[in-house]
């Protein structure tokens, strides 16, 4: 009785060793047959799809159109100022245009956040979040170009500065951007705007004296004004603003 | 009129271009104009007021629009930026932080 149960047990072993030694052997086959139906699947799906071709020039395409149309619709003084210094100022509370009457000025830096001051002393009042994302994304990024950024903040706060207020994030100075390098901004605001008169006056004698019609008094006057801040100013290290590259 | 939209990667594209004056150009002008505002743009026109200034008119109708406006351009809404940003000192970089075309201060960077 024992002996035919011991047999018994002794075959059923080897048969379920057999079977289970048939289905890791089969392991392998099956994984590779899921991978290359799986791949096959993969190929047929894409092969019709039209891959997006990676531009590295479509930036810097997008920031030259971009400042052409931020030049067109802010003045010359705003476009200049963008363009040497890297940002712009908006004078606030509805001042005047040469904002000799505004109690406060914003700042503002693309993809960064506007700040408020007091041009009479220079204090720093704060700093306005805002973006202008969109989340359509068209090519893989909601960051509008730099100069449309910053075309799209100074629309938004000439057009309706309280609601662009309200719909920013609030912080006082220093919270994300450096109080001191604002202030450094500030100070070569002051030395473009001291120069600037200078420069004008200069270009006008240049055109003078060479007895003809400036062909494009404010360029040189821009060119000037660029190398007096060149002369004034220190290379910006990385980490402090600069003037917009030109492209 | 031109309906320019400020679009990522590629600065600002034509979306419809006509005459107010002919009643088809204008029936797209106003088609496009509703699409925009239905996909959540603001609109706004600039202009120059007559001491010079430069400055921007947000519009919410085809009929805010100056007849003699020459574009709007359209750009997505405001939205608060970075309100979990860390502040400076913690070594924290900003959602909203980008190196701009110029290079310049990084956004939410250590204070020097």
């Amino acid at each position: 009785m024992l002996l035919g149960l011991a047999a018994t047990a002794i075959v059923a072993a080897v048969l379920l060793w057999d079977l289970n030694r048939a289905r890791v052997r089969g392991l392998p086959l099956t994984l590779i047959g899921a991978l290359r139906r799986r791949l096959v699947e993969v190929r047929e799906r894409t092969r019709g799809a039209p891959h997006p071709v990676y531009d590295p020039g479509r930036e810097l395409r997008a920031e030259q159109r971009a400042r052409v149309l931020l030049r067109s619709c802010v003045n010359d003084e705003e476009w200049s100022m963008y363009r040497d210094l890297g940002f712009v100022r908006v004078w606030g509370g509805g001042s005047g245009v040469n904002g000799a009457d505004a109690r406060y000025a914003y700042l503002i830096y693309p993809h960064r956040p506007i700040v408020a001051y007091v041009p009479a002393t220079g204090a720093l009042l704060s700093e306005y979040c805002v973006a202008f994302p969109d989340h359509s994304r068209p090519y893989g990024s909601a960051k509008l170009p730099d100069a449309d950024d910053v075309l799209a903040k100074w629309m938004a706060l000439t057009a309706d500065e309280r609601r662009l207020i309200a719909d920013a994030n609030m912080h006082l100075p220093g919270r994300q951007l450096d109080p001191e390098q604002v202030r450094d901004d500030l100070a070569r605001l002051g030395r473009w705007e001291r120069e600037r008169p200078v420069a004008r006056a200069r270009a006008r004698r240049h055109a003078h004296a060479a007895g003809s019609e400036p062909q494009s008094p404010q360029r040189a006057e821009l060119q000037s004004v660029g190398r007096a801040e060149r002369e004034t100013t220190p290379r910006r290290a990385t980490g402090r603003t600069g003037s917009v590259p030109a492209l | 009129m031109k309906l320019l939209r400020l679009k990522p990667g590629h600065g600002e594209v034509v979306l419809a271009e006509g005459d107010v004056e002919v009643p088809e150009q204008e029936a797209a002008l106003i088609e496009a104009f509703r699409r925009e505002l239905d996909a959540g743009m603001w609109a706004a026109v600039p202009t120059e007021r007559r001491d010079g200034r430069r400055e921007a008119e947000l519009v919410k109708s085809f009929s805010d629009v100056p007849r003699d406006a020459e574009r709007v351009i359209f750009f997505p809404r405001a939205a608060g930026g970075a309100p979990g940003a860390r502040p400076l000192g913690l070594g924290a970089t900003s959602g909203l932080a980008a190196t701009s075309g110029s290079g310049a201060m990084r956004f939410g960077a250590a204070p020097r």
